[in-house]
């Protein structure tokens, strides 16, 4: 299993295989605060990385999620629209929202690893 | 209102060091430092408040004095409301109105004596709201701000037995009736008002004595600190308006829901307020649109400026507010619609991310007041 990959915009992706685990960052929900509804893609959706693909929303504001890698969209995770704080407790692991069968899984090497990240979001505080 | 340029520095209220201490994640508002939400979040606060109690800082809105001989007779030329006939020690929710009947601001009025008043103003309108004021004083009258004076509000059920153990008597005002008092030596304009739907208080003090006040109240294991995430959650589910949004200056108090503030005596067009003309005919012939409250029948959060439309598809208004309701577990709303669409019940269509959404006109408030109305 790989290690999460980080996009600019908060999106993490996990390349297990031929297919993507996505989802946003733990950063990105303690930023966003208590999440109260998510807008899931539809299933069969083709998107290429960076298109608009879901919605995260908090009791302060709405949140567009932009696709961290191309490909199909697969699954979504019903259980995160019937207990949208799921996000709030677990963004990277049973927070996750949707998972693309990749077109090309080299695309998410391209992106930052955890370390990286981390320094990222340092630098967005300071 | 006018929004202060990006330029312009924050201002801070007496409480900001407070804030720091208590995690407080700070926004501008109104051209002030402010507290969006502390450690537990905008959520949990929200909760905090409605099951036991949350304290405020509000000391960014405006407080000001109007005393002299005639001081009713004066408010009555600005404000449609019975100003005139409130008792002493009594406080009144009013407006002040442009020539066009539209809302310059909406605020609390408190007659201390015969002719001596304490008035509360939105923070982002204060200024234009004492100059519109002073402008029309008559001689006589003494009009004064009094930035001197913090103002914190605390509220939800455990409020008045928490108030109580301090400043004994608390318990026992009416709602909308104010007191002095002696909080731990913190002498205190008390109100029993609110802007949560919650029983509750308003506390006017010094601004130098305003921490003392709030940290006191903060030891209590009832309270907790709540931010304007809350504040906003909060006075949404208990469709009340929001200034600049639900109401501004091309809305009427008819219009707006608020028919209610303005005594039968007052509802003609020689009532002698700016723009009775367009109250008495809107109350004689109905208003273009209403505010009316919207349930979405889903999950999905229309937000101001979401259109409103017809089941049909045509557009028929936008919302003015809108937001996840905590404790009406779901996304609720508020905007203004034709007659023809605000009556309860009625369909409607809400644009959110270019869909259409279910929903229907509902009674507001969402979640019922909880109003202190005597024992």
């Amino acid at each position: 299993m790989a290690d999460e990959r980080y996009t600019e915009d908060h999106e993490w992706v996990r390349v297990e295989g031929a297919i993507a685990v996505c989802g946003i960052s733990n950063y990105a929900q303690e930023q966003l605060g208590d999440v109260v509804f998510v807008e899931l893609p539809e299933v069969g959706r083709v998107v290429a990385a960076n298109d608009e693909i879901a919605v995260v929303e908090s009791v302060k504001a709405a949140s567009d999620i932009y696709a961290p890698i191309s490909g199909e969209v697969v699954a979504v995770n019903d259980a995160v629209e019937g207990d949208p704080e799921l996000v709030n407790r677990d963004a990277t692991g049973e927070g996750w929202l949707f998972k693309i069968k990749v077109d090309d899984a080299s695309e998410a090497e391209k992106l930052m690893d955890e370390s990286s990240y981390e320094d990222y979001v340092t630098g967005l505080d300071e | 209102m006018a929004e202060p340029s990006p330029d312009t520095p924050l201002a801070e209220t007496p409480l900001a060091g407070l804030h720091a201490r208590l995690g407080g994640k700070m926004v501008p508002f109104a051209g002030y430092s402010m507290p969006v939400q502390y450690k537990l979040g905008i959520l949990k606060e929200h909760q905090h408040t409605r099951a036991a109690a949350g304290l405020f800082d509000v000391s960014h809105m405006g407080q000001a004095s109007l005393s002299g001989p005639g001081a009713p007779e004066f408010l009555e030329t600005l404000c449609p409301g019975d100003i005139a006939g409130l008792g002493i020690g009594r406080m009144r929710y009013t407006v002040l109105l442009n020539g066009d009947g539209g809302i310059i601001d909406d605020l609390m009025v408190l007659r201390q004596a015969d002719n001596a008043f304490h008035l509360v103003v939105n923070a982002a309108c204060k200024a234009q709201d004492f100059a519109h004021i002073e402008a029309h004083l008559p001689a006589g009258l003494t009009f004064t701000s009094r930035p001197e004076r913090a103002l914190i509000a605390l509220q939800g059920p455990k409020a008045a037995e928490t108030l109580a153990t301090l400043a004994p008597g608390v318990e026992r005002l009416d709602f909308m009736q104010g007191a002095h008092a002696s909080i731990d030596g913190v002498d205190t304009l008390v109100t029993r008002s609110g802007y949560t739907g919650e029983d509750g208080y308003e506390l006017s003090c010094a601004n130098g004595e305003v921490e003392t006040l709030a940290e006191r109240l903060l030891a209590f294991d009832a309270v907790e600190p709540i931010g304007l995430g809350a504040r906003d959650s909060l006075r949404l589910e208990a469709g009340l308006c929001l200034y600049g949004h639900d109401i501004d200056t091309t809305t009427s108090p008819i219009e707006a829901g608020l028919t209610w503030i303005i005594p039968k005596a007052r509802r003609t067009a020689d009532a002698g307020y700016p723009g009775a003309t367009r109250i008495a005919r809107e109350i004689a012939d109905g208003p273009s649109r209403r505010r009316v409250g919207i349930r979405p029948e889903g999950r999905a959060i229309a937000r101001e400026g979401a259109a409103i439309l017809s089941p049909e598809g045509e557009r028929i208004g936008a919302v003015t507010s809108g937001g996840f309701g905590p404790s009406a577990e779901g996304p609720v709303a508020m905007g203004y619609v034709p007659p023809a669409h605000a009556k309860v019940g009625t369909p409607l269509l809400l644009a959110v991310r270019g869909k259409q959404h279910p929903a229907a006109v509902v009674k507001m408030p969402f979640v019922p007041h909880r109003f202190y109305r005597g024992q």
